[in-house]
């Protein structure tokens, strides 16, 4: 085949799968700028569907609970996963492959087991679901994704600095912070933001535990679950798909500048 | 660990002085993975034991039982679904495989390798919830005019499916596509193999870990789904992932529930198990772990 020829081929193929991949998102969009209740009916333009949804209480109370929960447990998950790895990474043997294993368990599993766990063993242990075990479950099951985006620095680290300190008189916890975890920070963010989209994005693990807490994804599923969805949920849709693919665009372009040719995620 | 040559006895002494030394560091720094490890013990292994001994008892009586696991073949109906589920993710993880294979060889090709961009806009819908991806099908269906009836239902089901699980097979695919070592396809062209020849000889047999790792990611969650069912399907469409979300919703079901989450985690552990024995520990995770 001429090259040319080819690389055409190629081109168009490639071309042909980014519209099926992005074609739903657009019509969606499309969607949201017009009231009319039925899907896929377009009935004139009109910003009716934004006006109401900003005005949704549910929606607005829904949005700052995701917020608040991604934030603390993220927190909470870049705290005991840089641990973690700091500690997993200076194990040996079967202490590191059990280690693995228990860091694995969450990740392996399918979400919906993973939240009915979470939901028996809350009401054995007489935890109402709530605030509370929202951000113990969303804790752990971010836990390991923060220990893989940290351990790879730490195969990066020369493994003398730690020994320095402690030769220079620090004791080992001063030298774990003062030496080893100011070089992590690269690592620790990325795992922040890993940790905090994938509990924005959890509703699985959520529903089985959330009590009377709405988050965004337990609304969506609420109402979309219901036959004749509430036509808000397009401006609502179409307002999350934009904030984050500008959230992850930014984030790769600042990134690619930075080390050449990385996805940040 | 310690990698000193042991010269004379001093030396060996001072060596192994220094490796008792440093063994008592390494103890306290591995004591860091502490907090999280317990955690783990009590929120995530506690947890499936007692889900295991739910599984094993009467809802009413609480005493030793198999029927819960007696209902997944009485009448069949759960078994049924299972089957059903598993049908729909072989479906649904051949599907995405025919279309990310080719993708993954074309944006890793010389034609368009240098393109990040595009790689990146192929991956970014996966950190996009699936709920929303789900709900963006559903409006192309009906403008489609899919119908909710008979065999159609599956084809709406099937396209949700597909359409978000799609990123998790490109990645891993295109990972191990893009890191292979490029002087062996040309090797094999320039032994006399044709391209297709090297694609099937020598290509293929290279991306299995990716390959793995893409099914593994594709074809579980599938099964455990119940999402797309609700929001594209109806109860005929129902994944065994459908079945267990019932039965928790219903405070009587825990019990049977259990059994069947516990099927479900018998069922992850051995794909698990076997994607491991394949590639003998190496899978692609790729760019998202």
């Amino acid at each position: 085949m001429n090259k040319n020829v080819k690389t055409g081929v190629v081109w168009s193929f490639v071309a042909l799968m980014l519209v099926f991949m992005y074609l739903p998102i657009i019509i969606l969009i499309v969607f949201s700028f017009t009231d009319a209740r039925a899907l896929g009916v377009w009935s004139g333009f009109s910003v009716e569907l934004y006006v109401d949804l900003f005005n949704n209480a549910q929606v607005m109370t829904a949005l700052g609970n995701s917020l608040i929960l991604a934030f603390v447990a993220a927190m909470l998950a870049t705290l005991l996963g840089t641990a973690a790895a700091v500690g997993i990474f200076h194990m040996r043997k079967w202490k590191k492959h059990t280690a693995n294993f228990v860091a694995n368990i969450t990740m392996e599993n399918a979400e919906i087991v993973t939240g009915v766990a979470f939901m028996i063993f809350f009401l054995v242990v007489r935890l109402p679901n709530g605030w509370i075990t929202l951000i113990i479950a969303h804790t752990m099951i971010t836990v390991p994704y923060v220990i893989l985006s940290v351990m790879p620095r730490l195969s990066q680290l020369n493994p003398n600095l730690y020994e320095a300190g402690l030769d220079l008189g620090a004791s080992p916890m001063r030298s774990m912070f003062t030496v080893i975890v100011p070089q992590l920070i690269p690592g620790m963010i990325s795992g922040f933001i890993m940790a905090f989209t994938l509990s924005l994005d959890d509703f699985i693990v959520s529903k089985f535990i959330n009590g009377n807490v709405s988050t965004i994804p337990i609304y969506l599923y609420n109402a979309l679950a219901k036959k004749g969805v509430d036509p808000t949920l397009r401006a609502l849709s179409a307002v999350l798909f934009v904030a984050v693919l500008a959230v992850l665009i930014a984030m790769n372009i600042v990134s690619a500048k930075r080390r050449k040719k990385q996805l940040v995620l | 660990m310690n990698d000193s040559v042991n010269v004379t006895a001093v030396a060996d002494d001072g060596a192994r002085k220094k490796d008792v030394k440093r063994k008592m560091r390494g103890i306290k720094r591995s004591a860091f993975a502490f907090p999280y490890l317990a955690l783990s013990v009590i929120f995530v292994i506690v947890p499936l034991f007692i889900m295991l001994y739910y599984a094993f008892t009467d809802s009413v009586t609480g005493a030793f039982t198999f029927d819960n696991f007696k209902r997944f073949t009485d009448g069949w109906s759960a078994s049924l679904i299972l089957g059903k589920s598993l049908l729909a993710a072989l479906v649904t993880t051949v599907i995405c495989f025919l279309l990310a294979y080719p993708l993954a060889l074309a944006l890793s090709s010389t034609a368009l390798n240098k393109k990040f961009v595009l790689v990146m806009l192929f991956i970014l819908p996966m950190w996009i919830n699936s709920l929303l991806r789900t709900y963006a099908i559903k409006i192309v269906l009906s403008i489609l005019n899919v119908p909710e009836t008979g065999f159609a239902i599956w084809i709406r089901v099937i396209m949700g499916m597909v359409y978000d699980f799609f990123p998790f097979m490109l990645l891993p695919l295109y990972s191990v596509l893009s890191g292979m070592d490029r002087s062996l396809t040309e090797a094999s062209q320039d032994l006399g193999a044709s391209p297709v020849q090297t694609l099937f000889k020598v290509t293929l047999p290279l991306s299995v870990p990716g390959i793995v790792s893409g099914v593994l990611m594709v074809f579980m969650p599938t099964v455990s789904t119940f999402a797309i069912s609700d929001i594209l399907g109806n109860t005929d469409t129902y994944m065994f992932g459908n079945i267990i979300n019932q039965w928790f919703n219903s405070s009587s079901g825990w019990n049977i529930g259990s059994a069947y989450s516990f099927i479900l985690l018998i069922l992850i552990a051995v794909t698990v198990l076997i994607a491991n024995l394949i590639t003998k520990g190496k899978t692609e995770t790729g760019g998202i772990l």
